[in-house]
């Protein structure tokens, strides 16, 4: 179900305030978010963010084709190892 | 034979009918067309008037995406998809899934017919009998 659009997109107030901040002063640096949740604007396009996938920030870097689409898209929070085959092998190593 | 975006109708059904043989057009979208154009649905594709067809074939074309260009359309979205590193892109790729089923069971759509793992006990077993 698609949001409305009188709500507009939905995005995280201090992440934009924050890239707002660096488009005006021209700086590119790695913006680090836990703001999966937000909303990629225009605005934040050819910067590099580095999303927290729960455990540490992955960056990310924004293309104009990523508009529109939620930050926590691009980073996925977890990790598939695979099923079996490992059968007697070492116990499975705590963390990783 | 009525051809419409490359597609031949069958020349037995009822143009309401024929018309969603056209890739991406459906009952409803058939219905539309043919309002629009003040064709009668029910008349056989055989009956139909030269004229009726150019004016079906002429809408179709102007308004609707059929065909190649749909399904081109399809697959750019969900290269783009691919290429931005998205969830639903990687979903596409492992031929999952997209829109958060489960994939415990069920999902044999996506998934294709079933491929038992299982885990391969010993299979040489002793082939002598007992006793």
């Amino acid at each position: 179900m698609a949001r409305s659009i009188k709500k507009g997109p939905y995005v995280v107030e201090s992440l934009v305030r924050k890239i707002e901040t660096l488009n005006r002063s021209g700086v590119k640096r790695v913006l680090k978010t836990w703001a999966r949740r937000s909303t990629v604007l225009p605005e934040f396009v050819g910067h590099t963010l580095a999303v927290h996938n729960g455990n540490k920030f992955i960056p990310i870097y924004i293309t104009e084709n990523m508009v529109g689409h939620k930050l926590g898209e691009f980073v996925p929070t977890r990790v598939f190892r695979g099923h079996g085959q490992h059968v007697a092998e070492k116990t499975p190593v705590p963390g990783k | 034979m009525a051809r419409i975006a490359g597609v031949d109708l069958p020349n037995e059904k009822r143009i309401e009918i024929a018309l969603t043989y056209v890739y991406g057009i459906g009952r409803a979208t058939a219905r539309k067309i043919l309002d629009t154009a003040g064709v009668s649905g029910s008349i056989r594709v055989k009956n139909l008037t030269d004229e009726d067809t150019g004016k079906l074939r002429n809408i179709i074309e102007r308004e609707y995406k059929v065909e190649g260009a749909l399904r081109s359309e399809m697959a750019m979205n969900i290269k783009r998809l691919m290429d931005i590193g998205a969830y639903r892109g990687l979903r596409h790729r492992r031929g999952l899934p997209v829109r958060g089923q489960r994939t415990k069971t069920n999902a044999r759509t996506r998934k294709g017919p079933k491929k038992t793992a299982g885990v391969m006990k010993r299979t040489v077993a002793k082939p002598a009998p007992k006793k």
